[in-house]
């Protein structure tokens, strides 16, 4: 199995620790991943101010991904959805597709629309497989309580982004529970995390991560696990902020899927970028099997 | 040759002086130029001892033993031209700048170098006369890569691309091909110059047999390119060989053979059919003055042009070895970044990897472009003249980032884009017109660096009271009196709208016929259950705006702050059960009040936002 790898843009400038762990993660299960030096923004960013300049954007990096011929693997849920969304445009859209296509023919790119965007939970889940992952497993987790966090712009529109059930997802729940860990059922797993609002309107954007967080630790839930740089940006830094300002509430620490996967390979916490997180990680060796943990190794 | 060498001596002074008083005035303007928040709240004398301090700090440090490495892999081996900007630029910049330098020391300032390193050289001999030429041609093949990258890029497009050459860039390949091919042409023409031969025949040689120098001269013209008024190649054998001997006799010694100047000697070749009338009419003393006013010219205007990189790209790459943002004082940080702003040469690696480089295509916008925002940056901190749209052009180009920080990462001089664009563009959102760009997840990045935290970002570059300001007045500009449209059953009343005619309204895909206000998107919005009161902050609700898009009320539509709070959660969108596409429909009211901002025709506002006082939320 390969793919061509889309990091985007926040994951090697603040969420370094995502792209450590999901090569050591995708190492481990014997998957090449190829990264592409000309990808750029999938275009997200730009799109409450121009949609033409966000399907152009995301075009850029589909037509570079076909090229490469194999499928392409995103990490970021808001790329993700992103992506799926400009490709979904250009298949229905034929006048936006036209214009992109000329501003593409400039660089000589051309997108035909053959590409597969999988994101890299649904990679894990539906290329891999549950039972080879579960044969890759060698430290368990036991008696711990997860509560895995979906990501909108993965789950919804659902038309469009095909990720999993919009109302009820399995699909992470499945790959938490994979590491031996228990997947909590949680009223707002399919909630917004707040990050797109996060420098227009802060207050209401930390109103929404900690009505998660509050919810999350309400079901019994020991640590969060994201699969989205933004999210884990909310749930890590904006978290740890909003604690500190408010002295007496404890956080309740994120942890990235393939970080999570990775303990539970036996792959080593600093490979993993464990320290990198802003919330301390530390107490999750304890619900390990193996005596000795990677960190204390 | 007194007269000449008077001017000689003229030129070189005042030029030298020139350039002194510049280099001067440049590096001085690091410490003055206020670049940004951290420059404007910074006073020169306290950036000047500031820098002095850290300065001091780094010298008796362990940090010298990083200077001295960066200066050997990155001043004397460029690596970082080599590992971001490719092999062939790397070669490039190391022929010219080698091949140049060495002209320079052994060739320039001869009399003050090579003299004293080799006490019997002339000019003339080998290695010397074979080097000249040598270092000559490294140059002129570096100029050819040089340019033939801007002329033959089409096939390299992905990679290199939308790039503009400017009259600086155009410039400084100018000023070093001119001094490089003034030089070529001078000592071409010497050697072909008949009063050139009778100079060093009379200041040499020696030699006052008739016979001889006629032979001699008939040896010069076969064998170095001399041109005779009175011999013509090919030259009588016997003549010839004489001439060998007088050759061996009186001129070897400090005159090899001048092929050896490969360069010269083939202009030589050239300019032969032309070379009598040449000499007669001054033509070596022309070119020898074109070739030192152009090495002066090259010299004065140094500090001036883009020349300068060789003096502020090597401090800016001391300054990337060394820098602790962490650490350093807010008043080292203005002077560093007013400093990177010169340390451009506009070269555009970071503009090959930049991210945003698709929006700038499309926008049409070329300031996205970090290369192009540096020009613009450099333009806006000297105070030249800049016109509103310039400065609004520059204010959208600066927003428009994703922060992904790979200018940073790829910049050969090793700038510190990412600090820079962060403070320049605080600066300019807060004293700017409202940019629209503020309101999309550009902010992300202006949203969680808010607050200070050691480590990560320690030093928070707003204070708390201004931080909002910007997004307020962003948020007021774009709602304009949207807001005032649903409150206590009042009739609606459409006041002003934004006009400009810049935009078409967003086309209606006509599925809110099939809306039957159910208000399912409104109930399951999470930013309306977020406000006890929501259309006080929020003004029309997502189903109003449904039914006004139904109405085709676009305008009072796009003007409620309900769009721009919007989440983008998608779970209106999902649970309709009339399959209306409310998040995509409020996508397209964005883009349409995003594009009707101009800011010369600044609406005047009705409901004016402040920061704080729009969280009436029902469980706090």
């Amino acid at each position: 199995m390969t793919y061509t790898l889309f990091v985007g843009c926040n994951i090697p400038a603040r969420v370094s620790q995502y792209a450590d762990a999901t090569i050591a993660v995708f190492q481990n299960l014997g998957i090449r991943l190829y990264g592409i030096q000309e990808f750029n923004c999938c275009g997200y960013p730009v799109r409450n101010q121009n949609q033409e300049a966000f399907v152009a954007s995301a075009a850029r990096n589909l037509a570079l991904a076909e090229l490469s011929g194999v499928d392409m693997m995103v990490m970021c849920k808001c790329c993700y959805g992103n992506l799926k969304m400009a490709q979904y445009l250009l298949a229905h859209d034929e006048n936006l597709n036209k214009k992109i296509r000329k501003i593409l023919s400039k660089d000589g790119l051309i997108y035909q629309g053959t590409l597969h965007i999988k994101h890299l939970l649904g990679v894990l889940h539906n290329d891999v497989g549950i039972e080879a992952l579960k044969a890759k497993i060698t430290n368990p987790f036991q008696n711990i309580s997860i509560a895995a966090s979906y990501g909108c712009h993965a789950l919804r529109p659902s038309l469009v982004t095909q990720f999993d059930n919009p109302v009820s997802p399995q699909l992470f729940d499945h790959l938490v529970e994979v590491t031996g860990a228990h997947s909590v059922a949680w009223a707002k797993k399919t909630d917004c995390c707040g990050a797109p609002l996060t420098g227009i309107n802060d207050e209401l954007a930390i109103e929404m991560m900690t009505r998660k967080v509050i919810d999350a630790r309400e079901a019994g839930a020991d640590y969060l696990c994201t699969a989205c740089p933004f999210t884990h940006i909310q749930m890590d830094l904006i978290q740890k902020q909003v604690c500190e300002n408010q002295n007496d509430s404890k956080p309740l620490a994120p942890i990235l899927y393939p970080q999570l996967l990775g303990l539970s390979m036996g792959i080593d916490a600093e490979k993993l970028g464990i320290e990198k997180n802003q919330l301390d990680l530390s107490g999750i060796y304890l619900f390990m099997t193996e005596e000795e943990s990677p960190a204390l190794q | 040759m007194s007269n000449h060498m008077f001017a000689f001596n003229i030129l070189l002074y005042s030029s030298l002086f020139i350039c002194i008083v510049g280099l001067g005035y440049r590096i001085g303007s690091w410490f003055v130029l206020k670049v940004g928040v951290y420059g404007k709240k910074s006073s020169v004398a306290s950036r000047i001892s500031a820098a002095f301090k850290a300065i001091f700090r780094v010298l008796f440090s362990l940090k010298v033993l990083k200077l001295f490495q960066s200066f050997i892999s990155d001043v004397v081996f460029q690596r970082r031209i080599f590992v971001k900007a490719g092999f062939f630029r790397w070669l490039a910049h190391i022929l010219i700048f080698y091949g140049f330098m060495l002209l320079l020391f052994m060739h320039a300032l001869d009399d003050m170098i090579t003299q004293r390193l080799f006490p019997d050289y002339y000019s003339t001999i080998n290695p010397f006369l074979f080097l000249r030429s040598f270092f000559g041609a490294m140059v002129v093949i570096g100029l050819f890569l040089a340019l033939s990258r801007r002329f033959f890029k089409k096939q390299l497009r992905i990679k290199t691309t939308r790039i503009k050459t400017t009259r600086m860039d155009a410039y400084a390949i100018f000023i070093v091909a001119f001094i490089i091919f003034s030089g070529i042409f001078l000592e071409g023409l010497t050697m072909t110059s008949h009063s050139e031969f009778e100079r060093m025949l009379s200041d040499y040689a020696g030699l006052y047999d008739e016979e001889e120098i006629t032979a001699l001269e008939g040896f010069w013209v076969e064998n170095y390119a001399l041109v005779s008024s009175t011999i013509a190649a090919p030259v009588d054998a016997e003549l010839l060989s004489l001439g060998d001997e007088v050759n061996d006799t009186y001129c070897m010694s400090c005159h090899v053979s001048n092929q050896w100047g490969f360069l010269g000697y083939g202009i030589a070749q050239i300019v032969q059919p032309f070379a009598v009338w040449l000499d007669q009419n001054g033509g070596v003393t022309l070119f020898w003055y074109i070739h030192i006013v152009s090495c002066f010219l090259g010299l004065a205007l140094l500090p001036f042009t883009k020349m300068f990189h060789m003096v502020s790209v090597p401090v800016s790459m001391f300054v990337s070895a060394v820098r602790n943002d962490d650490i350093s004082a807010p008043e080292n940080l203005a002077t560093i970044n007013a400093m990177e702003l010169d340390a451009c040469t506009h070269c555009g690696v970071c503009t090959q990897s930049c991210s945003a480089a698709m929006m700038s295509e499309v926008i049409g916008n070329e300031y996205i472009l970090p290369s192009e925002k540096m020009r613009a940056l450099k333009n806006l901190m000297r105070k030249r003249r800049i016109n509103q749209k310039e400065l609004d052009a520059i204010c959208q180009g600066i927003y428009v980032c994703t922060s992904c920080e790979r200018c940073t990462v790829d910049c050969p001089s090793g700038i510190g884009l990412k600090d820079l664009w962060v403070n320049v563009r605080e600066d300019l959102i807060q004293s700017h017109v409202p940019e629209s760009s503020i309101l999309s997840p550009f902010s992300f990045v202006r949203g969680i660096q808010r607050e200070s935290r050691p480590g990560i970002y320690k030093r928070p570059i707003h204070a708390t009271p201004v931080y909002a300001q910007p997004i307020m007045e962003a948020l007021n500009a774009v709602c304009s009196n949207g807001n005032q449209v649903i409150k206590d059953e009042a009739p609606l009343v459409f006041g002003k709208t934004i006009q400009s005619g810049r935009t078409e309204k967003p086309v209606c895909a006509g599925d809110f016929a099939a809306c039957f206000d159910c208000r399912n998107c409104t109930l399951i919005c999470p930013v309306v259950a977020s406000y006890e009161k929501p259309e006080e902050t929020l003004g029309m609700l997502p189903h109003q705006i449904m039914c006004s898009l139904g109405l085709n009320l676009i305008d009072p539509a796009s003007q409620s702050a309900m769009i721009w709070y919007c989440l983008t959660c998608y779970q209106c969108q999902e649970h309709c059960p009339q399959n209306v596409l409310v998040c995509d429909h409020l996508y397209s009211l964005k883009n349409y009040a995003a594009n009707k901002l101009v800011p010369e025709q600044k609406p005047e506002n009705f409901f004016k936002f402040k920061a704080g006082d729009n969280f009436n939320r029902r469980n706090t």
